[in-house]
């Protein structure tokens, strides 16, 4: 999933107070699940800016990302508004936006990455960086594109230490080195041996579409 | 396998000499006097000395300008550093065109230590290609006359290409299968990592007896007591014994001429060791001193050695 971080509030006062009337919109998807942007938060979004002398309504698009569900649910309130503040990621308020163009929106949050999560010391990791063409299978299901500062497909490089990496002060694993321990606990050093030509960065030049063929649901 | 020699550089290394290699680091400057009489020195001492492309991210004059008038300038024969954090391969393949332009003969492919060390750390880190791809790309142009995509190259480059390597890794595995890969590549010669420790020189050559191209170990003489505690502490794969650091402090509480002498002495010693082992040279990373102090220092640790 992604994950986003609240911006200060008080950089959301300043864009929202020159408006009569904001609609916050949470959003059901990442933002929910990881409790940065969904109903309860947005709901704490809007006391915080009452706080300020700034008055706000909450509302909850399941998923913001998805161009039917911003208009069927907002469709029929957001004419009372003059300001949206969105806390879905960076997807959201864009959807908002094409749907109700005439609306300012502002982006309560800043998108961060796609993650893993660990709970017990509240932890997000970068995990996949959608390059377009997973070959973790190959690496000890260990990415390099996201997880070696260097997207390096031939590593390790000259700068890690007893398995550290030196961006980041030594702090964060060498993906090299973890791929590495891990294929060879797989008797797999030869996919290590291996040498992967340059990729093709096509697959990953924004902007990106798909299409697929459309499924008639019952 | 060498088929063709363009080089002073292979062509000792191709004779069997033990050889010595040497840097220069262009900085933040446009002028390019003083590399010019550094290596005018160098020129005494070595067969070729290594340009360097912003060295640790810090945005210096370019390497191949430097590499160009070197040779054209003082007659030392340039080993062009590229490194892959700056330029994408289009740019790359462009630099390199040029330096065939310009008969540079000799190509040190590299990675590149990332952005966020250096000191525009907003930067964008590039990284398109990595060491391994650049010494792929390399080849292709000078073996086959092609590009990246198999494009035909008008006149293409003549050049040697070599590799970086870290003897004192840890763990030290992944990157001897890393200079396997370099080797099978095609890469022609190895400078290494600063070694301080005879020690990791020879186990690193031991553990690499098998990879069949050349490997000058790398040396840099240490200006202070100061500079050595930030290396050890900073550089990865950096030791400096106990032994060296009392040694240097010593004389460093002496003067800074009793500082030098126990540089020669120190480095002097070293270069000895070195040629005991099956090393084919070494590369003397000694950068930003004053031509006449390098000149001091060099004649000083080659005559001792």
């Amino acid at each position: 999933m992604i994950i986003t971080e609240l911006k200060p509030l008080e950089e959301i006062a300043a864009a929202v107070k020159t408006h009569m009337n904001a609609l916050i919109v949470a959003c059901g998807g990442c933002t929910t699940v990881y409790r940065t942007g969904g109903r309860a938060e947005a709901e704490n979004l809007k006391n915080s800016l009452e706080a300020k002398g700034i008055k706000s309504t909450v509302t909850l698009v399941t998923r913001q990302c998805n161009k039917q569900m911003v208009t069927s649910t907002l469709q029929p309130l957001i004419g009372n508004y003059d300001i949206i503040v969105s806390t879905a990621c960076g997807v959201g308020p864009q959807v908002i936006s094409d749907v109700f163009g005439n609306i300012p929106i502002f982006p309560a949050q800043n998108t961060k990455f796609i993650t893993k999560y660990d709970p017990e010391i509240e932890k997000f990791s970068e995990y996949c960086r959608a390059c377009g063409e997973c070959i973790i299978h190959e690496t000890g299901a260990v990415c390099p594109i996201t997880r070696c500062a260097k997207s390096m497909l031939n590593g390790p490089c000259g700068g890690q230490t007893n398995g550290k990496c030196e961006v980041g002060g030594w702090k964060n694993d060498c993906a090299w080195v973890l791929i590495y321990d891990r294929l060879k606990t797989q008797g797999k050093l030869d996919l290590f041996r291996k040498f992967r030509p340059p990729q093709d960065n096509r697959l990953s030049n924004s902007p990106r579409y798909m299409t697929r063929e459309r499924k008639e649901t019952a | 396998m060498i088929q063709k020699i363009y080089s002073d550089l292979m062509r000792s290394l191709s004779e069997g000499k033990f050889i010595f290699t040497g840097e220069i680091e262009p900085v933040k400057t446009t002028n390019i006097y003083e590399m010019i009489e550094t290596a005018k020195i160098l020129k005494e001492h070595v067969v070729a000395a290594n340009v360097t492309d912003n060295p640790a991210g810090l945005a210096y004059m370019n390497s191949l300008v430097p590499s160009y008038i070197i040779q054209k300038e003082a007659s030392l024969e340039a080993i062009y550093q590229i490194t892959c954090r700056d330029r994408n391969r289009i740019a790359i393949f462009s630099d390199l065109l040029a330096a065939g332009a310009l008969e540079i003969k000799n190509v040190l492919a590299l990675t590149g230590d990332h952005t966020a060390l250096g000191d525009n750390p907003q930067a964008k880190p590039v990284f398109d290609l990595d060491s391994q791809q650049l010494v792929y790309m390399i080849r292709k142009m000078v073996d086959e006359g092609v590009d990246l995509t198999g494009h035909q190259i008008e006149n293409p480059p003549k050049f040697h290409v070599g590799v970086a390597a870290a003897p004192a890794a840890q763990p030290l595995e992944p990157e001897i299968i890393k200079l396997e890969r370099k080797a099978s590549l095609g890469a022609e010669f190895v400078q290494t990592q600063v070694v301080y420790d005879i020690e990791i020189a020879k186990k690193f050559l031991d553990d690499t007896q098998h990879i069949k191209i050349p490997v000058l170990i790398g040396i840099c003489p240490l200006k202070s007591v100061g500079m050595a505690k930030w290396m050890a502490k900073n550089l990865p794969g950096v030791i400096i014994p106990d032994g060296v650091m009392d040694r240097l402090k010593k004389a460093e509480e002496k003067s800074k001429e009793a500082l030098t002498q126990e540089n020669i002495e120190i480095f002097g010693e070293l270069i000895k060791e070195i040629k005991k082992t099956r090393a084919s040279g070494v590369h003397i990373m000694a950068v930003h001193y004053p031509p006449a102090e390098l000149s001091f220092l060099l004649t000083g640790m080659l005559s001792s050695a």
